[in-house]
């Protein structure tokens, strides 16, 4: 790895900041609104880079990459066609009855406007899936810093053996959120998610820009690759023309409004950061002001995964490490570019498709570009980013954890009438056994990886329907609890029916899908989960809409400040236009709209 | 929140910016082979002192938190009124 002290000292110097925010912040959490909400106090772009990289976890920095290496720039479809138009849709239409109808949580809206059961069942599911997510973060990062040895030096001077490296990242990393969670709440998550913000730009730019140099910039690398590469839309009218194997529709339907409005609009982890904003302008502008980075995201998290991709394979490694971690094998396999073969862990043999074509290993491609172009010192500070993101995917889902649990769980069901401090120590007793429950799901991760596929199938099944049920209770006041609880169950079971009947191509039926029967093959994966999520959506809001038709609604008047047709406009009036979310809305749109052509 | 955040920004980018422009002045040229031969040390680490510098700027003037804000402070405060 050849990490060297200044690398050390940077990461060091890092974690100094983030206890000492922790620190400095103490003195602030006076009441369970500060540490829950951060009192409802921060400004608006400080919660939008929030809003944005509580999204941006490692898993995510490097997924992306490796979507890149593996797809081409058709992966910017996750940020464009999948995050913006519901960026935009949250921060104007959602917000005013988020943040509006003071509702403490997303399961605690879900109660005002239906009824208790909604939200227990909204509640617990969530709560259970940001443990895992947080555990996953957890068991991700300790297998990083396996994969790219990083603590060995360190490991081999006091003795250790090099086996202790997993246990140690996942105990430093539990400390560290812990600590600085216990002691500043969400005010301490927001701002680290702030500082992780500044900290992949600042490691992943000069990254990207080494990167882009050395393959001849853009141009160079549409000479290396297949032109499929480097377009996003192009021949997506057939999901056989196109790298990810789904057609138009199944993409802007599955990924574009289903998932992703499914996600950036009712997902807690997100508009928790919305609802700490200091006044209702500032929670529409949020997610608004979040879109600006988020749209030019693929350059800094996409382009890395292309560069390594287009490099030339026999390229002379200044590393012997930079084209395979431990995968040299003697030198005779060959990945692709910086992208080294995948390796089977029993044997140490490469890994072979069905077809006997070499699998690569994409999810090396973002550390292998870090290790590849970055030299000791801008080294400690790339690794201190992609660390800080995997502390922040952690500590996001722990704040959405320790708040769901003690305001929809715990004062809902356990202990309704006390007080305020009662419930400020239930938060920090939260954030406990949160951590120590996110570390048995790291460690479960490691033993029982079918485990934990399963378990994100069945998180995948719960989420796909959700938008159907807030849509309609946001937007039709007829709606009604019995319906809306209704309708996610129908949706979720929607959504495991589909799955179960359906394949991708080349796959066995399992896990996969395929468990009833197989009555039809996708293409790809990627098309089977958008065609489930696009059914769950639909079979939740038929149901929703026909029960509601033959349930007893609400009474108009409880429905005030819940529901759109019941609620006054946000009088926006005495701002000039331009400084209305409204015009940020359209202007971000536009963008995206522009990026999608200049990629087409 | 009392503690405008681009204190603790500002003073980690110039921290980090200043060790690295220190390292990168000292540094062995062998090591930026790495980076096609720039010393991405000593450029990036001036650029990112010079953001931290910056925000420790922003973070210190007085009634910095709700400055950003600028032609907002009005809405802010009417929002604030009405809790």
């Amino acid at each position: 790895m050849g990490l060297t002290s200044i690398d050390w000292i940077i990461m060091a110097v890092y974690s100094v900041f983030v206890i000492g925010i922790g620190v400095a912040l103490k003195r602030y959490m006076k009441t369970s609104t500060d540490f829950f909400l951060a009192g409802r106090s921060i400004p608006a772009w400080v919660c939008g880079l929030a809003f944005i990289s509580a999204n941006l976890g490692a898993q995510e920095v490097i997924g992306m990459g490796a979507s890149g290496a593996k797809y081409g720039i058709a992966t910017s479809h996750f940020y464009w066609i999948g995050a913006i138009p519901a960026m935009v849709f949250v921060g104007i239409f959602m917000m005013p009855f988020y943040y509006g109808s003071r509702a403490r949580s997303v399961p605690e809206y879900l109660r005002l406007r239906f009824d208790e059961k909604t939200r227990g069942l909204n509640a617990i599911s969530f709560a259970t899936m940001t443990v895992f997510s947080s555990g996953i973060s957890m068991y991700a990062m300790a297998k990083l810093m396996q994969t790219l040895h990083i603590l060995d030096t360190p490991l081999k001077s006091v003795g250790l053996p090099l086996s202790a490296s997993f246990h140690i990242s996942v105990i430093i990393s539990a400390v560290v959120v812990l600590v600085y969670i216990l002691l500043g709440g969400l005010v301490s998550a927001i701002y680290n998610e702030v500082l992780q913000f500044f900290l992949i730009v600042a490691g992943f730019l000069p990254l990207v820009l080494l990167g882009l140099k050395d393959v001849g910039g853009w141009s160079g690398i549409k000479r290396q690759l297949p032109t499929a590469y480097t377009h996003s839309w192009q021949g997506m009218s057939n999901a056989h023309t196109n790298p990810l194997g789904v057609e138009w529709f199944g993409l802007v339907m599955g990924l574009g409004f289903v998932l992703s409005f499914g996600y950036w609009c009712t997902d807690f982890l997100v508009v928790q950061r919305a609802m700490a904003a200091d006044s209702m302008r500032a929670a529409r502008r949020t997610p608004l002001i979040a879109a600006l980075p988020k749209m030019v995201f693929p350059f800094l998290v996409i382009l890395p995964g292309l560069i390594a991709i287009a490099l030339p394979a026999q390229r002379p490694t200044l590393l012997p490490s930079a084209h395979g971690i431990d995968t040299m094998n003697g030198g005779t396999v060959m990945g692709q570019g910086l992208i080294p073969p995948k390796m089977n862990e029993s044997t140490g043999q490469p890994m072979l498709d069905a077809n006997g074509k070499l699998l690569l290993d994409y999810d090396l491609a973002v550390p292998n570009m870090l290790v590849h172009y970055l030299p000791t010192g801008l080294l400690g500070l790339g690794l201190t980013a992609l660390l800080a993101s995997f502390m922040s995917g952690m500590a996001g889902n722990v704040t959405a954890f320790n708040t769901v649990w003690t305001y929809d769980i715990y004062q809902a069901y356990i202990r309704k009438d006390a007080s305020d401090q009662h419930y400020l120590r239930m938060g920090r007793m939260a954030t406990v056994f949160g951590i120590a429950l996110s570390i048995v799901a790291a460690y479960a991760a490691t033993r029982f990886n079918n485990i934990m596929d399963f378990l994100q199938l069945v998180f995948a099944f719960v989420n796909a329907p959700l938008f159907a049920t807030f849509l309609l209770g946001m937007f039709w006041k007829r709606t009604t609890g019995h319906a809306a609880f209704a309708g996610l169950l129908s949706g979720t079971a929607a959504a495991a029916v589909h799955q179960g009947l359906t394949l991708p191509v080349g796959a066995t039926a399992g896990i996969k899908g395929g468990w009833l029967a197989t009555v039809h093959t996708y293409p790809s994966e990627m098309a089977q989960n958008f065609w489930t999520a696009i059914w769950a959506w639909s079979v939740c809001m038929v149901t929703t809409i026909l029960i509601s038709l033959v349930t007893q609604p609400r009474k108009e008047e409880e429905l005030v400040g819940l529901v759109y047709s019941m609620t006054k406009r946000t009088s926006e009036g005495h701002l000039a236009w331009y400084k209305r979310p409204e015009a940020l809305a359209v202007f971000v749109l536009v963008l995206a709209l522009i990026l999608n052509i200049i990629f087409w | 929140m009392g503690l405008d955040i681009r204190l603790p920004i500002g003073l980690l980018f110039s921290v980090i910016g200043f060790l690295l422009v220190a390292f990168g002045a000292f540094s062995d040229k062998a090591i930026y082979q790495r980076s096609i031969g720039l010393n991405v040390n000593l450029g990036w680490g001036a650029l990112l002192l010079i953001f931290g510098i910056i925000m420790v700027i922003l973070g210190r003037r007085p009634g910095a938190s709700r400055a950003d804000d600028g032609p907002s402070e009005s809405d802010a405060g009417h929002a604030a009124s009405e809790r």
